[in-house]
């Protein structure tokens, strides 16, 4: 176990070899492994279970299993009939419904799992490593997965099993260990640990990083969202609001819906029932160019693909939602536009070459900058960051923190998205927690801490 | 970019050098003008399409269109129509033609290059069937250089090329739709989020160029006095050619039209300068694909020195 980031995926890598450790060493039955590698891992018999089922899509159920699991070399003849009888008997013991001859890209996403699991117990498996295996899965096929998992224990097998659901450890699991910042921290019987000891070790950290988050008055409410529900994006009936000058920070694990939410507020995803009032006026926001309109801004998390365009230059980026506002008619104000950006250029402090120079020759921070200056350029009323620290270095993060307390100031209402509890517990007013597509739960910051938003986003509050 | 434009400078300027010295017959002011006069008309339709390859999208249909257009602007001409209104009529023509391409990309998302390489075989058989491969003959003398003089005819053609350069460099810099047809073909998700209307643009661009090649095969059709069934064959690839020499990225986002026009230009003067310096006219194509080439592994080196800082 373990929250987001605590290290369980790079783990599960280091084990199959795709990533190879600095020091210290892998056994399994007792001899070392030398040189791993993913080929070298499944030999041995070392087979993961990713949580995104890794098909692929434009090959037959049969192909995909016999992929990872016919040996060798690439000139050797194929034995369709031989691969498909193996298939039927993989899926079959598995108790899968599928027909091996099936496109797997047609599959759904649970029947995708269940090949996944068939391709995993075609080879020798000594060492089985599930990673969040039931998170698509029924009642009834989690069962089946279980009866399985009891059956290849019975005979030996070593399993190792992420999950975030706790009752579902208390039911298969011997032992437990929870990671922490790439560290096993402890590892308990399962018997007699309850809910409240694991939260505890997963999110008892140091936080000892300052953050500059400085008091501010905290006026009306700015957002107000009550009872969004999007069927397409996966959330239910959200409610919440937030105020002038008040950052809320949205946290969750991977998969809640935060990211989600923050799309359909912005238009990208249509929303089926609920409503939204911005300043106090109801808004029906159907695309961005609404979200702009009523006064929405949305910097989303994968800066490279949805922020800054790395082939324009800062200027050209800078402008990019307001392009309306610098232009007369038509026609760009060349003079408007260079003011726009070099006042967001020196307010931000963006270290560039000037304002023609390209955005992909700027460093990481500085093109979240960028990213955040053009939304900026909106005058938006609502702010909403989506991971808005992720992959840049300490002080480029201090510095955005910095921004989001001015901006704060400033009488913005900011909605922060995060992974990082502590900077979710470092900067946020009001903590708001998401867990499966719905509101857990929101806390004042005086009520927030790492155990309290851990547990309700586990859902073991 | 910068480099690529370098590059182009510089083959350029051996190839003026070498003619100046084994043929300085070549820059003789007629063999110039007729050089400019031929391919005029495929400067404005390259110009169209440097825009559709800046926003990310490609059109190889447009020789066909043009050979549409071509028989369109003669059949009215012969039908007594007036000038302008035969070129206004035919521009149309052209912006259907490209608005069908934009409607297949956009609404159906068919990819812009299987959506217009069926457009180009429609076309281009559509009119095999209706004229049965007859040219279009007798072209009235006011249609011909436009009813003026040859000489100010061919100014007409060569004004007209400039004009649209002149109209596409500053739209591409300073009208919010040049603007975001850069952001659309460089990162189409981030236009999006921007508030960009990105299928409108990538429509439109269809039917600019559609408008360009109308346009082009009027000006191409008034030089002649009949109109070939096979006019613009090839048209596609000379235009994309330009544009890709031009420095413009064929991935999108990248690129101006004054790459373009330098672009033209050098397609323009190989087959000339091959005559003139006695060499068998076959290199030609073998010459173009090596400039063409060399201009892609450029653009390839300069991005990965980019990329290594």
């Amino acid at each position: 176990m373990g929250e987001n980031g605590a290290g369980k995926s790079t783990l599960i890598k280091v084990l199959t070899g795709a990533v190879q450790p600095d020091a210290g060493t892998v056994t399994l039955g007792g001899t070392a492994i030398q040189n791993n590698s993913p080929h070298r891992s499944r030999l041995l018999g070392i087979t993961a279970i990713y949580q995104q089922p890794a098909i692929f899509p434009d090959l037959t159920v049969a192909e995909n299993i016999a992929l990872v699991n016919e040996v060798g070399g690439l000139a050797r003849f194929i034995d369709w009939r031989l691969r498909r009888v193996k298939a039927k008997e993989l899926l079959a013991e598995i108790g899968a419904e599928i027909d091996p001859e099936r496109v797997a890209g047609t599959l759904s996403m649970p029947e995708q799992q269940l090949v996944e699991i068939a391709k995993a117990l075609g080879g020798n498996v000594r060492a089985l490593i599930l990673d969040e295996p039931t998170a698509s899965l029924t009642e009834r096929e989690t069962e089946r997965l279980f009866g399985i998992i009891q059956r290849l224990r019975a005979n030996g097998t070593g399993i190792i099993y992420i999950s975030h659901r706790l009752e579902e450890l208390r039911r298969i699991a011997d032992r437990i260990t929870v990671l922490r910042d790439g560290q096993a921290i402890e590892t308990r019987a399962a018997d007699g640990t309850d809910a409240a000891t694991l939260i505890r070790l997963m999110a008892g950290r140091d936080l000892s990083v300052v953050f500059p988050k400085r008091a501010v008055a905290i006026g009306k409410a700015v957002l107000q969202v009550k009872g969004l529900t999007s069927a397409a994006a996966g959330i239910r009936d959200i409610s919440f609001e937030v105020r002038a000058g008040e950052i809320l920070g949205v946290a969750g694990l991977i998969g809640a819906g935060r990211t989600q939410l923050a799309e359909t507020l912005f238009g990208l995803t249509p929303a089926e029932s609920g409503s939204v009032w911005v300043a106090g006026r109801p808004v029906v926001i159907r695309n961005p160019e609404g979200a702009i309109r009523a006064g929405i801004a949305y910097v989303p998390e994968d800066r490279r693909r949805h922020g800054v365009v790395g082939e324009l230059p800062v200027r050209a980026n800078t402008t990019m939602a307001i392009l309306r506002r610098i232009a007369r008619g038509t026609v760009l104000q060349v003079a408007r536009e260079v003011s726009v950006a070099e006042n967001w250029v020196s307010r931000l402090s963006v270290k560039t070459d000037g304002i023609d120079a390209p955005v992909s020759s700027l460093s990481g921070g500085n093109q979240q900058k960028v990213a955040i200056a053009r939304w900026l350029a909106t005058e938006p009323k609502v702010l909403i960051l989506d991971e808005p620290t992720q992959g840049i270095d300490v002080g480029a993060k201090a510095e955005c923190h910095r921004i989001m307390c001015d901006l704060a100031e400033s009488g913005m209402a900011i909605v922060m998205i995060s992974s990082e509890l502590a900077e979710i517990l470092g900067m946020s007013d009001r903590v708001a927690v998401m867990r499966g597509g719905r509101m857990a739960g929101v806390m004042e910051s005086a009520e927030a801490n790492a155990e309290s938003i851990l547990a309700l986003a586990l859902g073991h509050a | 970019m910068k480099q690529r434009a370098w590059a182009i400078a510089i083959f350029w300027a051996v190839l003026l050098v070498v003619l100046a010295w084994r043929a300085p017959g070549f820059f003789a002011f007629a063999n110039i003008r007729d050089i400019a006069i031929t391919n005029a008309p495929a400067l404005i339709v390259a110009l169209g399409m440097t825009v559709v390859i800046i926003a990310g999208e490609i059109d190889v249909s447009v020789g066909s269109q043009f050979a549409v257009a071509s028989v369109i602007a003669g059949s009215l001409a012969k039908m007594g129509v007036p000038l302008p209104v035969t070129a206004l009529l035919t521009a149309t023509a052209g912006c259907l033609f490209g608005c069908v391409n934009g409607a297949l990309v956009t609404a159906l998302g068919v990819p812009s290059i299987v959506a217009t390489l069926a457009a180009m075989a429609f076309w281009r058989e559509l009119l095999r069937w209706i004229t049965q491969g007859a040219w279009v003959q007798g072209l009235p003398a006011n249609f011909q250089w436009m009813g003026m003089s040859q000489g100010w005819g061919e100014v007409a053609i060569v004004g007209a090329a400039a004009v649209l350069f002149t109209v596409m460099l500053w739209a591409m810099r300073h009208v919010q739709a040049g603007r975001a047809v850069y952001a659309v073909g460089s990162q189409r998700e981030s236009a999006r989020l921007a508030g960009i209307p990105v299928r409108a643009i990538s429509f439109g661009v269809f039917t600019l160029l559609g408008a360009f090649t109308g346009l082009a095969a009027v000006l191409d059709a008034a030089r002649f006095t009949e109109v070939q069934s096979s006019t613009g064959a090839g048209l596609e690839l000379k235009a994309i050619s330009a544009v890709v020499i031009g420095g413009t990225s064929i991935t999108g986002g990248k690129g101006n039209v004054w790459g373009t026009l330098l672009g033209a230009g050098v397609l323009a003067v190989i087959a000339p300068a091959l005559t003139f310096l006695s060499i068998n006219a076959f290199w030609e194509k073998a010459i173009q694909g090596a400039i063409i080439l060399s201009a892609i592994v450029l653009e390839r080196l300069a991005r990965s020195k980019s990329s290594a800082r």
